[in-house]
């Protein structure tokens, strides 16, 4: 396809977006990173200049890509998804270790990280597979396959261990969901979500027992409840369904019944026993059960001061106290949105999250306008890992979340990241250009 | 089959988590300024400076005490991040063991993690300058700098005083005072604590996460700086009281000099005494408590005020002058030395009043005191023995004998004259009479008098008749003022011109062959003094002598007092006439006589205080 029409196809809402929020990205590293001494925002010393380069080699990138054919970047998908994986296995056992975990290549004080090039590889081989004319998602095996595809990097990242990217990975739920995966599946994952953190509520509470002289865990209490409501359930289903209907229903009962006692119990275990202490205290910090300012919930707390500060206008363009004085850890990385918020209030960091939504709903509309289901898959696959992102580093630094290390896309520096986004979105803007030659 | 509807799904759920996130924010940054608060309270610091205290002169403008500086460090022990390297560095740089140090970090996080308290007090500024390059490496670690004071005169620490922490009781008094602020502890940093001490200041600074000042907040708009305190000039000449400590030392007494025309103090030596740089810093409590617990010599009790003496045979001169003034003698009166009712000493038989002075004659003054106790105004002794004693009482006051003088020192004692109601006391009302008590007529009895007092009996005479209350601070800060009761002119009630008499028979005292203060005699000056010698039981006797210089136009009245050496003539006659002539003429002419001084140990201890 020649030049003047491709620019035609282009879909310049997401370009336009894109731009303004590396660019936006790029000025507020700046401002993290500002040194009286370092004043250029190109100084390559600094992160700020670093970066710079980045963009330029994204920059290189969106050429590249563009310049490619849509059926060669289809056709190369597999092939990209196992050079991932060969790259996940390679730094397992070539990789730099940082804060104990492998995960990466370093080159000098250039360094490149799989983790973030693996999901380009899931994206495009699970929208490679799920399109093929032979699979039909319904298909026991084809779920399978499916699963695998995701799964398998999941556990190479596991093992560096980077347990916040396979948190992200997780965003393919979404994607799956959109392709047939039953609905119920994503509502028990709620469902269950939920129960277990009122379980942790629940479980440093210790209760008396009337009549008893015996002292027990909170969420035995809890599952005692769920008895009760289980009870109350199988007669209310008794009374108020219809005969016919009824075997179902208690099947479903007894299902939920059986899955909540089991969670609630099992969730004691597996936080006492599978987590480590920081991870813990991380979590009960988060619920409100345990305070620490100086240790784990010090970054929280110093993230919410920075943000809640801001007030509505900001304290202005490099006028932040937190931000100058590196009140906040990690600042231009995890951590970002503090900067945001400090510098530019409630007008600022809501700004931000509206143009993050626009973005995300613009993608949205343009998987749906495909025709070809490789496209589409991989459309929300992108919008699914960029929500992902956004959800975890923004609900982290406003004390939603837990401390889990994951980048903001766009803001937070680095080029492994910067890059990854980068192919995706390009990607998936260089295969939508081409929506209109594609019959179906 | 195609799950398009399920799009509407997956776009509510990215609308409601932006909604949700957009709401936390409101919440935390519209609604509330906790955040906003809490932001200021970690970058924004504020930083005491403190005043420096008012330097102290004396009356030649010569520096006696200064300041110097020192540096506390503080410790925040959340900072800490290695403990284990740091306590060896640091501990190392402080000179002190890794023990100390860790239980000072103990102390330190007892108090607070958040709030920086004292780690190590006072370091003196020349280990300080080694430290404060290594500093930056142990961001948990805040020098505070601080001023105590130095001695380049070492001399009068009584009456210098010295400073101290101030304690939790000062601070419920005067809220003005924080933890850690230095007070005035005796002496004239205590009297004159509020003139001394100054203003606290305060700089508002922003800090990084690191503690550290990066600058002034608001460019110093709500700084306030700190004022320092006023200086004082003290009435004290250094180099005389220098003089007076070198020559009483060795030996147990005190010296007290006065200019009689304004009541300023020359020269207040209590000696033995301590080097006021002793109780400075650091080592002032291991210090104190030394010399605290030397009670035999007592280095820390300031004998000027509050040794308390018989005052001996130089209260026969009151006696002379209330005599005189009451008109019970007159000058030409002679009365036998009748050695059967009360002893004496010296080939004298009928004096007239000068001469008994000269010869300091008990039964003469016995008769004086018998006259103005006994009046005759009542038949019964005793009534009349009491309105007599309430009378005389009155007029001894009047020299300022009986109460404290109220000088600017805390402490000072008032002595003790006798009167009727501890004659009432000891022997019952109307039991007593002039026969009773007849001992107070020699200055024996039940009279006390403490050294300042004497001086200022000295001053009296050689003003012929009144006095200032004796002071120690002839200015204070810019405008030269002085407190005002030093102002007033107290008179004694005597007519002047009775005083010739006095001067006369202590000019002879001294200058006349055979006076008992021979020894005081000087080339040049005319030095009018009168011996004493107080009895002490069993112990041996002290040596007394006051006296004023020169006759005419006197510039000096002085006291001196030396414990368990004798006669008054044979010590402290000589060494008031040093005095007189080191600072009339700014040097001595016999060095013999000097050195005989300095030779003279005698830190006699009484059996009852080993």
């Amino acid at each position: 396809m020649n030049r003047p029409e491709l620019l035609k196809n282009i879909d310049w809402i997401i370009i336009g977006l894109y731009v303004v929020l590396v660019i936006a990205g790029w000025i507020n590293i700046y401002a993290a990173n500002y040194q009286p001494n370092h004043p250029s925002i190109f100084d390559p010393t600094m992160e700020y200049g670093k970066q710079f380069r980045w963009i330029i080699g994204a920059g290189i990138i969106i050429f590249i890509i563009l310049m490619l054919d849509s059926g060669f970047i289809i056709n190369i998908s597999i092939p990209a998804y196992i050079a991932t994986l060969v790259l996940l296995i390679g730094v397992l056992i070539f990789g730099k270790e940082v804060n104990g975990a492998k995960s990466w290549f370093g080159f000098g004080s250039f360094g490149i990280q799989p983790s973030e090039f693996a999901k380009v590889g899931v994206a495009m081989a699970l929208a490679r597979y799920l399109s093929l004319p032979t699979t039909r998602f319904y298909d026991l095996n084809s779920k399978l396959i499916a699963y695998a595809i995701i799964i398998i990097p999941s556990v190479l990242i596991a093992l560096q261990p980077d347990i916040g990217t396979v948190l992200v990975f997780s965003a393919f739920i979404l994607t799956l969901y959109r392709e047939g995966l039953s609905g119920n599946i994503l509502l028990l994952g709620i469902l269950a979500i939920i129960l277990s953190v009122i379980s942790l509520l629940f479980k440093p509470i210790m209760v008396t027992l009337p009549l008893v002289d015996l002292s027990i865990q909170g969420q035995y209490v809890l599952m005692f409840f769920i008895l009760i409501f289980g009870i109350i359930s199988y007669f209310g289903i008794k009374l108020f369904v219809f005969p016919r209907y009824r075997k179902n229903k208690y099947r479903l009962l007894l299902f939920g019944f059986i899955g909540s006692m089991l969670l609630t119990f099992s969730v004691d275990r597996v936080f006492e026993k599978g987590l480590d202490n920081h991870q813990k205290t991380r979590i009960n910090i988060l619920l409100g059960l345990e305070e620490d300012p100086l240790g784990a919930g010090y970054n929280v707390n110093q993230s919410k001061t920075a943000i809640g500060s801001g007030r509505i206008t900001g304290k202005g363009f490099l006028k932040g106290q937190l931000t100058k004085y590196k009140y906040v850890p990690m600042q231009s990385t995890d951590f970002i949105f503090c900067t945001i918020g400090e510098e530019w209030g409630f007008i600022g960091s809501s700004t931000v999250i509206i143009l993050f939504m626009i973005l995300l709903i613009r993608i949205i509309i343009i998987a749906e306008r495909q025709k070809q289901s490789y496209v589409r898959i991989f459309a929300y696959s992108v919008a699914s890992i960029l929500f992902l992102h956004f959800l975890i580093n923004i609900g982290m630094a406003i004390g939603l979340a837990p401390v889990i290390g994951i980048p903001l896309p766009f803001f937070s520096y680095g080029g492994s990241s910067l890059w990854a986004f980068t192919i995706l979105i390009f990607i998936l803007i260089r295969l939508d250009a081409d929506r209109v030659n594609f019959l179906r | 089959m195609d799950f398009k509807e399920r799009s509407w799904v997956i776009i509510s759920i990215i609308l409601i988590i932006g909604f949700i996130f957009i709401v936390r924010l409101f919440f935390l940054q519209v609604t509330t300024d906790h955040w906003a608060q809490k932001s200021a309270s970690i970058t924004e610091k504020k930083i005491t400076t403190y005043p420096a205290r008012g330097l102290i002169y004396d009356r030649n403008g010569r520096l006696m005490v200064a300041n110097k500086a020192v540096y506390d460090l503080m410790i925040l022990p959340a900072d800490v991040k290695n403990n284990e390297s740091d306590s060896v560095e640091v501990s190392k740089l402080l000179d002190i063991s890794t023990k100390e140090y860790q239980l000072a970090l103990y102390k330190a996080r007892e108090y607070s993690a958040y709030k920086p308290s004292t780690f190590v007090e006072q370091i003196p500024a020349e280990q300080f300058g080694y430290l404060v390059d290594q500093l930056y490496k142990y961001p948990e670690f805040i020098p505070v700098p601080r001023t105590l004071r130095s001695y380049p005169i070492p001399v009068a620490p009584h009456t210098i005083g010295y400073i101290s922490e101030v304690s939790p009781n000062q601070i419920k008094q005067n809220p003005y005072y924080k933890s850690g602020d230095y007070i005035g502890a005796s002496g004239i940093e205590k009297t004159y604590e509020s003139d001394l001490k100054g203003e606290r200041g305060v700089r508002y600074i922003v800090v990084d996460v690191h503690n550290k000042e990066i600058e002034s907040y608001k460019k110093g708009a709500f700084d306030k700086a700190a004022v320092s305190g006023n200086d004082l000039i003290l009435s004290i000449d250094a180099l005389l009281q220098e003089y007076g400590e070198k020559l009483m030392q060795n030996k147990k007494g005190s010296i007290v000099a006065i200019e009689p025309k304004t009541g300023e103090v020359l020269a207040l030596v209590s000696s033995p005494g301590y080097n006021p740089n002793k109780l400075v810093g650091r080592e002032r409590s291991e210090n104190y408590k030394k010399l605290a617990a030397n009670d035999s010599l007592g280095p820390l009790f300031n004998r000027t005020l509050n040794a308390q003496y018989r005052p001996g045979s130089v209260f026969k001169i009151i006696e002379a002058l209330i005599g005189l003034e009451e008109g019970v003698i007159k000058p030409e009166t002679r009365i036998r030395c009748n050695r059967g009712i009360i002893n004496c000493h010296g080939a004298h038989s009928n004096d007239d009043l000068k001469n008994a002075i000269i010869h300091s004659c008990n039964p003469y003054f016995r008769d004086v005191y018998r006259r103005l106790i006994q009046r005759g105004e009542y038949s019964s002794i005793y009534k009349d023995s009491e309105a007599g004693l309430k009378s005389w009482r009155k007029r001894v006051m009047n020299f300022g004998f009986g109460a404290p003088l109220g000088i600017d020192l805390e402490g000072e004692k008032s002595g003790q004259v006798p009167g009727v109601s501890l004659y009432d006391k000891w022997y019952g009302h109307g039991r007593w009479a002039f026969s009773t008590i007849y001992s107070n007529s020699i200055g024996e009895g039940e009279l006390l008098v403490v050294p300042l007092q004497m001086a200022n009996l000295a001053a009296i005479i050689a003003n012929k008749g009144y006095y200032y209350i004796p002071h120690l601070v002839k200015s204070i800060g810019d405008q030269n003022a002085i407190r005002s009761e030093y102002t007033v002119k107290h008179e004694s009630m005597i007519a002047p011109e009775h005083f010739d008499l006095v001067q006369d028979a202590m000019e002879a005292v001294v200058n006349q062959t055979g006076g008992t203060a021979r020894r005081a005699r000087s080339k040049d000056i005319i030095i009018c003094g009168k011996t004493g010698t107080v009895e002490n039981g069993d112990y041996p006797d002290h040596s007394v002598f006051i006296a004023f210089a020169p006759r005419e136009n006197p510039k000096i009245a002085i006291a001196v007092y030396v414990e368990y050496a004798g006669f008054g003539g044979t010590w402290a006659a000589p060494i008031a006439s040093l005095m007189i002539e080191k600072y009339l003429k700014g040097d001595i002419s016999n060095q013999r006589k000097e050195q005989r001084i300095l030779d003279f140990k005698n830190l006699y201890i009484k059996k009852t205080e080993e």
